[in-house]
């Protein structure tokens, strides 16, 4: 049996007449850590609505699980049922994913779809509720409240279905420095469970502890495959598809410098070819 | 320009029309939340299962159209503030939240009534010389008060039932999945819609420096429409498909498993014999 959980095969998209993907050919495999890495309107959420049968292809063609995704195949409810419960996928903007009277209803939403016994249900929310630290806030309205804890929230309510596959989409965006380690922390905990993990960024920061292999995407196309230390040592290629930036900081000895700034290296001269001085002594 | 101007406007505390639209729209995400609260409250109507009260609210409001005695009207609106009470909802809330609004609408459209329905006159309103009628003021009598009481019933139900009980007990009640399923979704983004025109009305607001004059309202009010409608559309496609990814087909799945018990069916009892005898004896 194909260890081959999503199999792309020149997969396009477009939104009216605005194209959004193009050519895109990819295989993921079962318990692949995968970043999706592209600047704003790359197409990195655009992919990830495809590979979770939210959008379906304009062309090409995407296979989940060995099987191809249609529209017409989705609308079968046997079929339907069997893919969602199999993939999750975790909106950048929690408030578009957080509908529910209250954070309990919302992380029975999902599992109640499946049809899951009650005490089944239950039980799960009380491990969730626990595990990311929303006992307190169980009885609140998802809209008020904080950044952080509507995060925890959309994540919670998206792995309370136990799927194989997790699709995420920014979720370290717009988090303080606490609520984006605890997001980091489960990504890392996925790590060898055989849980397959496919995560939109352009935090290139996270990129290393949270996959196996990058995906780069400019203008809707593939730009290129590789292991994450490969792909973060490509200057040329961060550049190239507006992933790292001219960065401009201050020395102790009042030096101003100016060099690319992929927020993977760290230098320790003020000299050499990489950096260049602008202000100030070297 | 002074501080001052920026402080507290040129018109002192008086709130300009943006804070007044934005304020409103609070104001409602605060009495859906009351509602809310409220439903989960005990008291005599949040007792009862949901099936058995949706049953027997629409019976009472199709008793309180139907009828043609202004006593027996009356007697059904006292009857609605009474179940209100019993469920922790106070005349003063009832008023506030229904009863001044129909009263306005209902009565700018009953008002012609009392001086063109032909009838032996009462009185006479001063210098427009119009008579006004006994019949007409029946007829005005019976819109406003069957208008007053259906929507006093309306509202005891919504704020005694949590929403997604309505719902399900709609469903189980044999209403079709496609019309609970739209009754869902436009609850939601209802909510989508007065969240996307606050954040717009906020971000305008805090870029007002000075007053807008009446043209200049009309024409923020006249763009904001537009641009708020195109981005609600955008929005609650994506609440659509964040509930489609999470397996929702249409149909309501609850945790809580209705369960009528004996005193369920009597209040349903009560309810379905009342407008029963009521309309019978009027036939």
């Amino acid at each position: 049996m194909s260890d081959d959980v999503f199999e792309l095969a020149d997969v396009a998209y477009r939104y009216q007449d605005k194209p959004a993907l193009d050519g895109v050919s990819l295989r993921i495999r079962k318990g692949d850590r995968v970043a999706l890495l592209g600047a704003n309107g790359s197409g990195k959420s655009t992919l990830l609505r495809l590979l979770d049968a939210l959008y379906f292809p304009a062309g090409g063609e995407l296979k989940a699980f060995g099987v191809p995704v249609t529209e017409a195949a989705l609308a079968d409810d046997a079929i339907n049922f069997a893919f969602r419960r199999r993939v999750g996928l975790v909106f950048q903007n929690p408030d578009v994913q957080l509908f529910n009277p209250t954070v309990f209803d919302e992380l029975a939403f999902g599992p109640l779809q499946l049809g899951w016994p009650k005490e089944r249900i239950l039980a799960e929310i009380d491990g969730m509720l626990d595990r990311f630290a929303l006992r307190p806030l169980k009885d609140r309205a998802p809209h008020r409240l904080s950044g952080g804890e509507k995060k925890r929230v959309a994540l919670a309510s998206v792995l309370i279905m136990a799927p194989e596959v997790v699709l995420l989409d920014e979720p370290t965006a717009s988090l303080d420095p606490e609520s984006q380690a605890e997001v980091i922390r489960f990504l890392l905990e996925s790590k060898g469970s055989g849980r397959t993990i496919v995560t939109a960024t352009h935090d290139l920061d996270i990129v290393e502890d949270i996959a196996d292999s990058v995906v780069v995407l400019a203008d809707g196309r593939v730009a290129a495959v590789g292991a994450p230390g490969e792909i973060l040592d490509d200057a040329e290629l961060l550049k190239r598809t507006r992933l790292a930036h001219a960065h401009w900081h201050h020395h102790a000895d009042g030096a101003v410098h100016a060099h690319l700034h992929s927020h993977r290296h760290h230098h320790d001269h003020h000299d050499g070819p990489g950096p260049r001085l602008i202000s100030g002594k070297g | 320009m002074s501080e001052q101007y920026f402080v507290a406007g040129r018109h002192g505390p008086r709130r300009g029309f943006v804070e007044r639209l934005a304020g409103d729209l609070v104001a409602v995400f605060d009495h859906a939340l009351d509602a809310e609260a409220s439903s989960g409250r005990r008291g005599l109507l949040q007792g009862l299962d949901p099936r058995c009260k949706l049953v027997a609210i629409l019976a009472l409001i199709l008793c309180a159209v139907l009828t043609r005695s202004l006593t027996v009207l009356a007697a059904l609106f006292l009857l609605a503030v009474a179940l209100g009470l019993a469920s922790g909802i106070s005349p003063a809330r009832l008023a506030r939240q229904v009863w001044l609004g129909v009263l306005l609408f209902t009565g700018l459209i009953a008002l012609p009534a009392i001086v063109l329905v032909p009838g032996a006159p009462l009185w006479q309103l001063p210098w427009l010389h119009w008579s006004v009628t006994l019949p007409g003021l029946r007829s005005a009598a019976f819109l406003v008060g069957r208008a007053e009481t259906a929507a006093t019933f309306a509202l005891l139900l919504v704020l005694t039932t949590p929403w997604m009980h309505v719902l399900k007990a709609m469903r189980a009640l044999g209403v079709p999945v496609v019309m609970v399923a739209i009754l869902g979704m436009t609850h939601r983004y209802l909510f989508v819609f007065l969240q996307t025109a606050l954040q717009m009305f906020e971000a305008r607001q805090s870029r007002i420096v000075a007053p807008l004059a009446g043209a200049q309202r009309r024409r923020m009010v006249t763009a904001a429409v537009g641009v708020l409608l195109a981005r609600t559309f955008q929005l609650s496609a994506d609440v659509h498909l964040a509930m489609v990814a999470r397996g929702y087909r249409g149909e309501v799945h609850l945790l809580d498993d209705f369960r009528a018990r004996r005193r369920d069916w009597a209040a349903l009892s009560f309810a379905l014999a009342l407008p029963a005898a009521i309309l019978w004896s009027q036939r």
